[in-house]
């Protein structure tokens, strides 16, 4: 006989909630990516000024998962479910402050025409976006494989980081007058190595919850 | 060579140390019930100085588990048991055992507080006589001994001459285990001890099982998932006469290996 139906559906709506926090967060970031490719500072605005939302469901996924540890007193995998969503959500706020800075190296960077047509960082984004993605579907699906799958990439997204910081930190003795552009540039790239190291740590919470075992994916 | 006989000493030096923190071995123990098999060939080892929790559905078989530690399943005509339980090096299931002393050694408490309609005094006092003890000093001195051991010393010390029974449910029950105790056992079973009362006692009843681990080795039953988890060092989980998983408690509330411990713990049947 299956009980604790009202608990099963209580856990279910947490874990959309984050999936959709994760969402949001995903769209923030692309607007952030849009408004640094096309010097877009209203983007660039709309990012930062929607922060505040997905703070918000931040909080919101935080109240509800303490609420379900008092009212439910959860144990086993019910517990690592609830743990799992307030860490999950708490890396997905981290990847949408992300944005943020991205957003906030746009309007430092200007109108200032670029000193080249910007092409890889969006490729690292998309490749860090890829891993987001599969993460959170892994974190919904609960689903440890996928979970490893997606950690995996982080490599990639490590050394197109390296790659690409090489490459910008040789313009500046070229291009002196653009070290401010080179230098937020710089800062843009290790933003998206920092998403890339906040969703291996959301595939690792998937594997916790999963096994029940603490796992290091980036060592 | 010498290198295998090192070796086997010391793996028999870990093994002789692995029973001396036992108290309790049971092997192979299946109790019936008539026709009725109620446990199914159980084996377990019962840690010394620690809380061990029996959990499982109604009629899963660790109450009887229990009874049949100290014979109270002696007092049902059909019931019968097989295998062993072994406390210090004796088969508690012997033909020869005298019941009476072992259940000196391996005392019991219910889930219905059980005080004798006598003074507070006499209800420890009682079963003290009995075994022989008269001498006012002494008798004065286990009451007060036992009443403290049971945290009830400081409620009840200036009316040890009024009736048990004009206790609380939670008085009472500690008043029980105070009993028990006078007795000086090794192992104390606890049979649902804090079901039956109310929040604040039931806290103070788990207070004092952890506090009493010091002295004693604990077997509790319990339907309360929480308190499990709280007090105890061991869990075993029972399902239809089967002894489904034992392990540390924190394994069992955290990442049991069966799935129908799982199942139990988290309220998903029973």
């Amino acid at each position: 006989m299956v009980t604790r139906t009202f608990f099963d559906n209580n856990l279910k709506e947490l874990k959309e909630k984050v999936l959709h926090m994760g969402d949001e967060a995903k769209k923030a970031v692309i607007l952030s990516m849009e408004s640094l490719v096309e010097q877009d500072s209203d983007k660039a605005q709309a990012v930062i000024a929607g922060d505040n939302k997905i703070d918000h469901m931040d909080e919101e996924i935080n109240e509800q998962a303490i609420l379900l540890i008092a009212k439910e007193a959860p144990v086993a995998t019910d517990l690592r479910k609830i743990i799992a969503a307030l860490r999950v959500s708490s890396e997905i706020e981290r990847i949408a402050d992300m944005a943020v800075n991205i957003a906030k190296s746009t309007l430092h960077i200007g109108g200032e025409k670029y000193i080249k047509e910007i092409i890889e960082i969006p490729k690292m984004l998309e490749i860090s976006l890829e891993m987001l993605t599969d993460s959170l579907t892994s974190f919904y699906a609960e689903d440890a494989h996928l979970a490893k799958k997606c950690a995996q990439r982080d490599d990639e997204v490590d050394e197109m980081y390296g790659r690409l910081i090489k490459e910008l930190m040789g313009y500046i003795p070229q291009k002196p007058t653009a070290t401010n552009q080179i230098t937020q540039l710089a800062f843009v790239c290790r933003y998206i190595e920092r998403i890339g190291d906040h969703t291996t740590n959301i595939a690792e919470n998937v594997i916790y919850l999963v096994t029940g075992k603490n796992y290091d994916l980036n060592a | 060579m010498a290198t295998t006989l090192k070796e086997k000493s010391n793996s028999q030096i870990m093994d002789e140390n692995r029973r001396n923190d036992i108290v309790l071995e049971v092997k192979d123990l299946s109790i019936y019930y008539g026709d009725n098999r109620a446990v199914n060939g159980i084996s377990l080892d019962i840690e010394k100085n620690a809380v061990t929790a029996l959990i499982g559905p109604s009629g899963c078989g660790k109450s009887t588990f229990l009874r049949s530690i100290n014979r109270m399943n002696d007092l049902i005509p059909s019931a019968r048991a097989e295998g062993e339980i072994n406390y210090e090096g004796i088969n508690l299931l012997g033909d020869n055992i005298d019941v009476v002393a072992l259940r000196k050694e391996i005392g019991m408490v219910f889930q219905k507080p059980n005080p004798f309609p006598k003074s507070i005094y006499e209800n420890i006092s009682y079963a003290l006589k009995f075994a022989g003890i008269h001498k006012k000093s002494v008798l004065n001195e286990k009451v007060e001994e036992s009443l403290t051991k049971a945290a009830l010393w400081e409620e009840v010390k200036d009316r040890l001459h009024t009736s048990a029974l004009s206790l609380s449910g939670g008085q009472q029950q500690r008043l029980c285990i105070a009993r028990t105790v006078a007795m000086e056992p090794t192992v104390l079973l606890l049979d649902e001890p804090s079901s039956a009362l109310d929040p604040i006692s039931n806290a103070k009843v788990e207070e004092l099982v952890v506090e009493l681990k010091n002295d004693y080795s604990i077997i509790i039953v319990t339907h309360n998932m929480q308190q499990a988890s709280r007090i105890s060092d061991k869990t075993a989980f029972f399902l239809n006469g089967d002894l489904i998983e034992f392990d540390r408690t924190e394994k069992i509330f955290t990442n049991p290996s069966v799935k129908k411990t799982e199942e139990y713990i988290s309220g998903r049947f029973g």
